[in-house]
């Protein structure tokens, strides 16, 4: 018999002016991997941190096995049982595996029984769970997917029975998520309970046995995941139902406009990252660069945009060579060429998070005219321009004078998009375009990206999403460590056949 | 944590009750401390208003100071804005003066405006270059300007004693200064402006200076906001991955934000050399620089803030003064004390009360909406 081990009732969270969580209803039971699925902004993560004592609800009890419990901090959720693995991991670096678990938790001053006992239990977890980690390594040598395991093996050993798992697998690579996957079903096996926060339905349909839709802050469906699919939780998330393939015309592509050659790249350690790429991409076609994190895509994206040096190799732009190792054209500079770039990171790099949005419309672009003209910014033309653009793009709030970090992150990208596709560029680099970004903006955000190739610009993507590359490429190439490991046309490849290159096993 | 919607809230009650609530509590326990000090702090109070506005020497005085500490306030605004913690005020003021007298006496035979003129010029310049080397470091080699320039402070304190006593000093006197300039050079004095409406008052170091101070905010509010320097300068600060993203070079924006601050504190160097003292003495920026830091911080490091914080300073000098001259128990530390409080209040601690402040505020609007 199932018993529920998490009841959440009437659970109500603002934040301002903004109804974050209302009026939530939530049942997860014991020995369940229970999915919460929803758009970014629907609400999923507050109400978890609300779970794990981050925020306090305004209104709602929430009981645990039963018994009506107050959270003021994450450490009566741990009293209760409940732990959590953030999106990113609250880990010290420098410090050992154990180190990092027994962290406030340490119960003497100079070690040694405890420490003794805590090495022997979590050997014990360790094993129990297959977790295979090595109490003893630094958590700055390890890989993302094994410091997300000391984050588990931390709230195992804090004695949890319900594991929250924010976004776990945004991070990781496709074999890092499968060995993920397998530690959570055996976390299940053992009894424990685990709510899986996402919003990729892929993971709901392998892994949940029940999943709840969260829609705009309200729990908008329960059911189990046995009894629905993809395209019905998809539509519940945004409320209508949604093309998870795009249309798109016939490819009629052009010349050559943009062309690498034997490009190699070093990043800031001086190591060498891209080995002699060659790419070629026409006019009218969009060539999708496939590959897992850290293969070398973003120092590439980096040299091609002109922010990094290029160690060897050119970099041609309708037949001229715009970089190499000697003469190389700035941002800028290739900016007024015609080359424009959406950055994998907009809040490291896109954007400067703290300016209005009109500043960051012209971000790049404010040394042009009607923005500036001897120097002086025109407030008005900048005004003008950016409440057009705003409208054009629908940004929400259209509002250019709000601070842009008050924007949410799908809104955020629309303000980089509508900048750099305004100036109608003739070859577009664009990095994780829909990255933390909800449904319904990645619908639009690829329609556009489409409509700029259809006009004829040659578009380079690079995205780890291999939906995304597939869905929108003519072309994919797939790269890994540093070097193009294989080219297809995008008519009948399959996503196994790009996994297995994005993997480097052939 | 009580949470306040920040768009609900009026900019009256963040821009002005909250700093004044903060500045109240701060002279409240500046009270205590002089009270402890066995005075009573009614009175203090009532002389440091009576010193800085009672007569009109004394306000002169208020306003004098307030000019320094504009110059200053706004040298480290402007570095600040491309995120370069300028502590160098203070060498950079010196270096500034020496440009100044230099052009001044060596182009004495040039009519008197346009001496002024090159002379504010050689103070931006000189300024300017006392921080160009710290600025070429921080962007060349990484070397953090916080100690480069504090260490240049040092540097010119030292260059300075050695020019005035090996190098440029009166030699008919025996302190270490330079000459004085021929007097048609001297700036108008407030004095003399009063003596033309036929007023006749004391000596005071106010001068026109005062107004350079003034054109100075303007020019910096310009700079930073409406112009594309300042965009850059404030894009390369925020976030300077994204300023190299954008083709705006760190480097040029990290040399430029510091010789314009550096400029602006060397023209610290025109009022006490031009407006004051008509030749360098030994240490003429006394302190300014760093006050300056305190003054650009409660200001926000905008000019419209940093001019009444740059005031309130000038109060408390002017003030302070008259207190440490009629209470014997007071001495000059005791205000060093003083202003350390406020810069804790309206600084370190300026959010201390902000939250309840705003909310009780948005409560009250919110209720009178509804009546």
């Amino acid at each position: 018999m199932v018993s529920p081990i998490l009841e959440l009732t009437n659970i109500n969270k603002s934040f301002g002016h903004v109804h974050a969580n209302k009026n939530i209803n939530l049942t997860i039971n014991k020995g369940t991997i229970h999915g919460i699925i929803g758009e970014n902004g629907a609400g999923k993560s507050t109400l978890m941190s609300i779970v794990f004592g981050l925020y306090q609800a305004n209104s709602g009890t929430i009981k645990v096995n039963g018994n009506e419990i107050n959270l003021r901090s994450p450490k009566d959720s741990i009293i209760n049982g409940i732990g959590m693995v953030h999106q990113h991991f609250m880990l010290v670096e420098n410090f050992t595996v154990l180190e990092n678990i027994i962290l406030g938790f340490e119960g003497e001053l100079v070690f040694g029984k405890n420490l003794e006992k805590a090495k022997k239990d979590l050997k014990n977890l360790c094993d129990t769970y297959k977790l295979n980690i090595d109490l003893n390594s630094t958590i700055s040598d390890l890989s993302v997917g094994f410091r997300q395991r000391v984050e588990i093996l931390k709230s195992l050993y804090r004695g949890a029975e319900i594991l929250i798992l924010d976004e776990p697998t945004g991070v990781l690579t496709p074999q890092e998520v499968d060995e993920l996957f397998k530690i959570l079903r055996s976390l299940k096996e053992e009894g424990k309970t685990i709510v899986l926060i996402t919003h990729k339905l892929i993971e709901i349909m392998d892994l949940t046995s029940e999943v709840s839709v969260m829609r705009q802050g309200e729990m908008v469906g329960h059911t189990k995941t046995e009894n629905t699919n993809k395209e019905q939780l998809a539509e519940m998330m945004v409320g209508r139902s949604v093309l998870l393939r795009l249309d798109k015309s016939e490819v009629k592509t052009g010349d050559v406009i943009f062309k690498v050659e034997n490009l190699t790249v070093k990043d800031d350690l001086d190591v060498t990252r891209v080995k002699k790429v060659n790419l070629e991409i026409r006019s009218g076609e969009i060539l999708g660069l496939a590959g897992v994190t850290g293969n070398g895509q973003t120092e590439l994206l980096e040299a091609l945009s002109g922010i990094r040096k290029v160690e060897s190799g050119e970099i041609y732009l309708e037949g001229k060579k715009v970089s190499d190792n000697q003469n190389f054209l700035d941002p800028r500079e290739l900016k007024e060429k015609g080359l424009a770039h959406v950055p994998e990171d907009r809040q490291r790099m896109g954007l400067v998070t703290d300016f209005k949005a009109y500043e960051n419309l012209i971000f790049g672009y404010h040394d042009q005219q009607p923005f500036s003209k001897s120097s002086i910014l025109n407030h008005r033309d900048i005004i003008s321009h950016s409440k057009k653009i705003m409208e054009e793009y629908d940004v929400r709030p259209q509002s250019p004078n709000l601070i842009t970090s008050n924007f949410s992150g799908g809104n955020q990208q629309k303000i980089i998009l509508s900048r750099e596709l305004n100036e109608k560029p003739k070859v577009l680099l664009v990095g994780q375009p829909t990255r933390g970004v909800d449904i319904g903006a990645i619908e639009f955000i690829h329609q556009r990206l489409i409509d700029m190739r259809d006009k004829g610009a040659a578009i380079l993507l690079v995205s780890v999403e291999l939906d995304e590359v597939l869905s929108l490429s003519d072309r994919i190439v797939v790269m890994f460590d540093g070097k193009i490991v294989g080219e297809k046309e995008n008519k009948n490849v399959t996503d196994r056949e790009l996994g297995l290159l994005m993997a480097g096993v052939v | 944590m009580t949470t306040v919607d920040k768009s609900k809230v009026p900019w009256w009650v963040s821009n002005l009750i909250v700093p004044l609530v903060n500045l109240i509590l701060a002279l409240f326990v500046s009270g205590l401390f002089i009270f402890i000090a066995g005075e009573n702090p009614y009175e203090a109070v009532r002389l440091i208003i009576y010193g800085s506005f009672g007569y009109i020497e004394g306000f002169a005085y208020t306003l004098y100071y307030t000019t320094n500490f504009i110059f200053t306030g706004l040298a480290f605004a402007v570095a600040f804005h491309c995120r370069l913690f300028n502590i160098g005020g203070e060498g950079q003021a010196y270096i500034g003066g020496l440009g100044v007298f230099l052009v001044a006496i060596n182009f004495s035979f040039l009519p008197v405006p346009i001496v002024w003129l090159l002379a504010v010029a050689g103070a931006v310049v000189f300024g300017a270059t006392w921080a160009f080397i710290p600025a070429y470091l921080q962007a060349t080699r990484g070397s953090h300007v916080v100690i480069t320039t504090i260490m240049f402070n040092f540097i010119a304190a030292s260059l300075m004693v050695f020019l005035l006593v090996d190098v440029i000093r009166d030699t008919t006197q025996m302190g270490p200064h330079t000459i004085a300039l021929p007097e048609e050079q001297w700036f108008p004095s407030f004095e003399d402006f009063a003596a033309l409406l036929g007023i006749k008052i004391r000596y005071s170091p106010l001068n026109i200076s005062f107004l350079l101070a003034i054109a100075a905010s303007v020019f910096v509010w310009f700079l930073v906001w409406k112009t594309r320097w300042g965009y850059e300068m404030r894009a390369v600060g925020h976030n300077t991955q994204a300023a190299i993203y954008a083709g705006i070079s760190p480097y040029k924006n990290i040399i430029i934000a510091m010789c314009i601050s550096g400029g602006l504190a060397g023209l610290l160097g025109v009022n006490e050399i031009l407006g004051v003292h008509h030749k360098i003495v030994a240490g003429f920026p006394a302190g300014y620089g760093f006050t300056g830091i305190a003054v650009a911080l409660m200001g926000r490091n905008h000019p419209i803030g940093i001019f009444p914080a740059a005031f309130l300073f000038g109060i408390l000098y002017q003030g302070g003064s008259e207190v440490t001259f009629d209470m014997p128990n007071i001495t000059r530390y005791m205000f060093v004390a003083v202003q350390g409080v406020i810069i804790l209040f309206s600084g370190a601690l300026e959010n201390l009360f902000r939250p309840q402040i705003e909310n009780f505020f948005v409560n009250r609007l919110n209720l009178k909406a509804k009546a």
